[in-house]
C-alpha cells in the first residue's frame, strides 16, 4: 500500500542537505510548520559550532603534525657551532633539548605537551618557554595590526562608498586611484616615505621602536592599513555600485529616504557581504603580523619572532610560532562564518529545535 | 471632481551615449481623486517613465525634463529640490514595484521596512510606529503579523511580499499609489489576489492609483479610466467601457485585438505587424503609422492632435479628423462596439428598434 505523501515527507524529508561553506557542510532541518504555510528553513547552530570545532582541532592537529616532519628537513642545526663540538660534547648538547631521541618518540612528546599547552622550550633564548616568548611579541604586532585592520577597513569602506555614491566623477576617480596606489606600492616603500617625511623631516611622530606607547604604533599601522585599505575600497565600490541599481534601493527612495539613509541603512549592509569573505584572511595575516614593516620600524613583533627563529633553526619556536598563526587564522575563518549570518540574514544559523 | 495630479505636456528625454532618447514626447493627463487611471501599452512606450518621472525616480544625471510640468498640490513636482521630493515621496505619492523577490531590501526585517516611511514622514514613537506597521500588515493580508514583524524578506512567498510593498506604500496613507506593473511578477492565483486586496484597499483609504500594465484583462478589472500609450505619447484616454467598447485609435483596435477571447475562438490571434518606434529617432507623424493599416498620408507629415470622442474620451488619430475616410475597424472591434451605445455599429445593429 502507497504511503500518504505528507507523512513521507514530514518523515523522510526533514533533513536535507542545502549548501556548503568552506569545506564544511551545514545539515540544515526543514522543518514544515503548517500553521504558518510556509517552511521554515532552520539550522542548529549549537551543533553546527560544535562540529565546526572538531573540525578546527583536526586541522589543528594535521598542521601540528606537518610543521613538525617539514621542519625535520631544514638545513642545518639549531646549535650554532655544531661542528666545532666533538662528538660527546654534541650527544650532551641534544640530550638536553631533547633531540637525541627518535624522530617519533620526539613528535610523540611535543605532542602531549602541546595537548597540555606547553609549547616547549626555545633553543636560541635560554631557558625562555615558547609560550611567554610568544605573548610578550604577540602583544605589539596585535596592537598594530588590529588598529590597521580597522583603519583601513573603515577609511577604505568609506572611500569605495565615496566612489560609488558618485560614480565617474572627481570623487570616483580619486578614490579609485588612491586604492590603486594601495595596492600597488609595496608597504615597506609606504612605510619608509612615511618614515622619512613624518618622523624625520616634520618630527611629529617616532621613527621606529617601540618606547614611545601609542605614538609609536601610528605610522606602522597606517603603513600596514594600506592593504586593507585599499582591498576594502575596491570590493566596496563595485559591490555598492550594483547594490545601489537595485530594486530595493529604489524602493527606499520611493519611501523618501535621503541619501544618508539609503547609503548606510540600505546599500551598505549588503555591499558588506563579500568584502567579509576576503577581510578574514587579510586580517590574520595583518594581526599576526607583518614582518617587512616590523622590521623597518623595529618592532618587536612576532613577524620578526618568526623569522629569526628560522634562521636560527629555533625548533619550537618555529613550530609555537606556526601552530599559533594557524590557529588565529582559522579562528578568524570560524568568525568570519558566523558574520556571515549576522550580516546576510538569508545564510542565518538560528537556533532550532531540531 | 478633484484633480489630484496634472500632467501637462511632459517631455522627457534620456541622455545616452548614442545620442538622446525622447521616452516621454509630451504626455498630458489628469488624475481625479479617489479614481484608478491604468495606463496600458506595449514595453518601451514609456509607461514606467512617465511614472518613474513623477515620483523623480530616474537618474537625474541621465534623464532631463524637457518641457511641460507635473502638478500635484499647487507644486509643479519637476521643479522641486531633492529634498522638498523626499517629503513626497512615500508620503504623498507612493510607488509598488513589478518584483516583490527584488523590492525589498534583504538584510532587514520587513518590520523595520514598514516602519521606515511611518518614522520618517510622521512624527511618531518607535512603539507607535509599531503598532502601525502591524496594523498595516493585517490590513494587507499577512497573517500573523506580529510574529512576523522580526522576520526577513526571504522568509515570505512572492505574493506576500508583494502584499508587504503594498503596506509599505500606504503607511502614510498617500494620496496617489502609483503602481508599476504589480502583478507582472506574479502567478495568476495571486494576480487576482492582489488586485482585490488593492481595491479593497482604495475603498478603505481613498487614495488614487495609477495602474501601470501591460495586461488589459487586469484593466478591465481594476481601472475607472484608461490611457492608452505609444512612443512616448498618450495616443487614447477614456473611460474603461470607451476604451474596450468603443474604442477610435487604430493602436488599440491592436491592443484589443491581440487579446485572447473566448468568444472568438476560431479566429487566430491577432498580432501587432512590426516593432515599437525608435525613440531616439522618433518618426516625424503619427508613430504608429508605420504599423497601422489604417494610416493615411497625413500620418507621415504630422502628428495627430487629440480629438474629442466624448466628454471623457479623447484620441488621438486623424481617422477622427472631419475631412478623414471612414474606415472600418476590424471584425473584432466591430463586435465589440455593437455593444457599446454611442458607437456607429450599436445604432446600426439596432436601428429597428430604435
Amino acid at each position: 500500500m502507497a504511503e500518504n505523501p505528507y507523512t513521507l515527507f514530514l518523515l523522510k524529508g526533514n533533513k536535507v542537505k542545502v549548501c556548503k561553506c568552506f569545506h564544511f557542510e551545514k545539515k540544515l532541518i526543514i522543518q514544515f510548520d503548517i500553521n504558518q504555510t510556509h517552511v521554515l528553513w532552520r539550522c542548529n547552530v549549537v551543533k553546527y559550532i560544535g562540529k565546526r570545532l572538531v573540525y578546527m582541532f583536526l586541522t589543528m592537529f594535521l598542521i601540528a603534525t606537518a610543521t613538525f616532519f617539514l621542519m625535520q628537513t631544514l638545513p642545518g642545526s639549531p646549535i650554532a657551532s655544531y661542528n666545532k663540538l666533538n662528538e660527546t660534547q654534541r650527544a650532551i648538547v641534544e640530550k638536553k633539548y631533547g633531540i637525541d631521541k627518535p624522530k617519533p618518540v620526539q613528535y610523540a612528546i611535543y605532542m602531549k605537551n602541546l595537548a597540555k599547552g606547553d609549547l616547549g622550550t626555545s633553543f636560541v633564548f635560554k631557558g625562555k618557554s615558547v609560550n611567554d616568548l610568544l605573548a610578550s611579541r604577540v602583544k605589539p604586532s596585535f596592537i598594530l595590526g588590529a588598529q590597521a585592520m580597522v583603519f583601513g577597513t573603515i577609511i577604505g569602506i568609506l572611500l569605495g562608498m565615496l566612489a560609488a555614491l558618485k560614480q565617474n566623477t572627481i570623487w570616483d576617480y580619486g578614490s579609485t586611484f588612491f586604492a590603486i596606489l594601495g595596492v600597488s606600492i609595496p608597504s615597506f616603500v609606504f612605510a619608509s616615505l612615511l618614515q622619512y617625511w613624518v618622523a624625520s623631516q616634520w618630527h611629529l611622530l617616532p621613527v621606529g621602536l617601540w618606547n614611545d606607547g601609542w605614538k609609536s604604533s601610528i605610522l606602522p599601522s597606517i603603513a600596514l592599513a594600506m592593504g586593507p585599505l585599499a582591498l576594502s575600497a575596491r570590493f566596496i565600490r563595485t559591490e555598492m555600485i550594483e547594490v545601489l541599481s537595485s530594486d530595493y534601493i529604489t524602493l527606499a527612495k520611493a519611501k523618501g529616504a535621503n541619501g544618508f539613509e539609503i547609503a548606510f541603512k540600505h546599500a551598505l549592509r549588503n555591499a558588506l557581504i563579500p568584502l567579509v569573505t576576503v577581510l578574514g584572511p587579510v586580517a590574520a595575516g595583518i594581526v599576526t603580523g607583518s614582518l617587512v614593516v616590523e622590521q623597518i620600524f623595529a618592532i618587536p613583533g612576532i613577524g620578526e619572532q618568526f623569522v629569526s627563529s628560522i634562521m636560527t633553526n629555533d625548533f619550537a619556536t618555529i613550530m609555537g610560532t606556526t601552530l599559533f598563526f594557524s590557529a588565529l587564522l582559522i579562528f578568524i575563518i570560524f568568525i568570519v562564518d558566523l558574520l556571515y549570518g549576522i550580516i546576510d540574514p538569508r545564510i542565518r544559523l538560528s537556533g532550532g529545535k531540531g | 471632481m478633484e484633480k489630484i495630479l496634472q500632467v501637462k505636456d511632459l517631455e522627457l528625454s534620456f541622455h545616452t551615449f548614442a545620442g538622446e532618447v525622447k521616452a516621454i514626447r509630451g504626455v498630458s493627463f489628469d488624475l481625479n481623486k479617489g479614481e484608478t487611471l491604468a495606463i496600458v501599452g506595449e514595453s518601451g512606450s514609456g509607461k514606467s517613465v512617465t511614472t518613474k518621472s513623477i515620483m523623480r525616480l530616474l537618474p537625474e544625471s541621465s534623464s532631463e525634463f524637457k518641457n511641460g510640468e507635473i502638478l500635484f498640490n499647487g507644486n509643479d513636482l519637476t521643479k522641486l529640490s531633492d529634498k522638498q521630493m523626499q517629503k513626497i515621496r512615500g508620503k504623498e505619492i507612493s510607488m509598488i514595484f513589478q518584483d516583490p523577490m527584488t523590492s525589498l531590501n534583504p538584510t532587514m526585517t520587513i518590520g523595520k521596512q514598514v516602519m521606515e516611511p511611518i518614522l520618517k514622514h510622521q512624527k511618531v514613537s518607535k512603539t507607535k510606529a509599531k503598532e502601525v506597521g502591524i496594523e498595516l500588515l493585517r490590513m494587507v493580508g499577512i497573517p500573523n503579523a506580529e510574529n512576523r514583524f522580526k522576520m526577513y524578506p526571504h522568509q515570505f512567498s512572492g505574493g506576500q511580499r508583494q502584499r508587504i510593498v503594498i503596506a509599505i506604500a500606504l503607511a502614510c496613507n498617500p494620496k496617489v499609489l502609483i503602481a508599476d506593473e504589480p502583478t507582472t511578477a506574479l502567478d495568476v492565483t495571486i494576480q487576482a489576489q492582489i488586485l482585490e486586496l488593492m481595491k479593497d484597499i482604495q475603498k478603505k483609504v481613498d487614495t488614487s492609483i495609477i495602474f501601470i500594465t501591460h495586461d488589459l484583462g487586469v484593466v478591465a478589472n481594476v481601472a475607472d479610466r484608461v490611457a492608452v500609450m505609444y512612443g512616448g505619447r498618450i495616443v487614447e484616454v477614456g473611460t474603461v467601457d470607451e476604451i474596450f467598447y468603443n474604442p477610435q485609435h487604430p493602436y488599440t483596435w491592436g491592443l484589443l485585438s491581440s487579446m485572447p477571447s473566448m468568444d472568438l475562438a476560431e479566429e487566430k490571434l491577432y498580432a501587432i505587424p512590426g516593432t515599437p518606434p525608435d525613440l531616439l529617432n522618433p518618426p516625424i507623424g503619427d508613430a504608429f503609422a508605420l504599423r497601422s493599416e489604417y494610416a493615411l498620408k497625413i500620418d507621415m507629415e504630422q502628428a495627430p492632435p487629440m480629438f474629442k470622442v466624448s466628454d471623457t474620451h479623447y484620441a488621438a488619430t486623424w481617422l477622427l479628423h472631419p475631412n478623414a475616410p471612414q474606415v472600418d475597424p476590424p471584425k473584432t472591434i466591430i463586435e465589440r462596439m455593437k455593444t457599446f451605445r454611442g458607437s456607429r455599429y450599436y445604432e446600426q445593429a439596432n436601428g429597428g428598434d430604435a
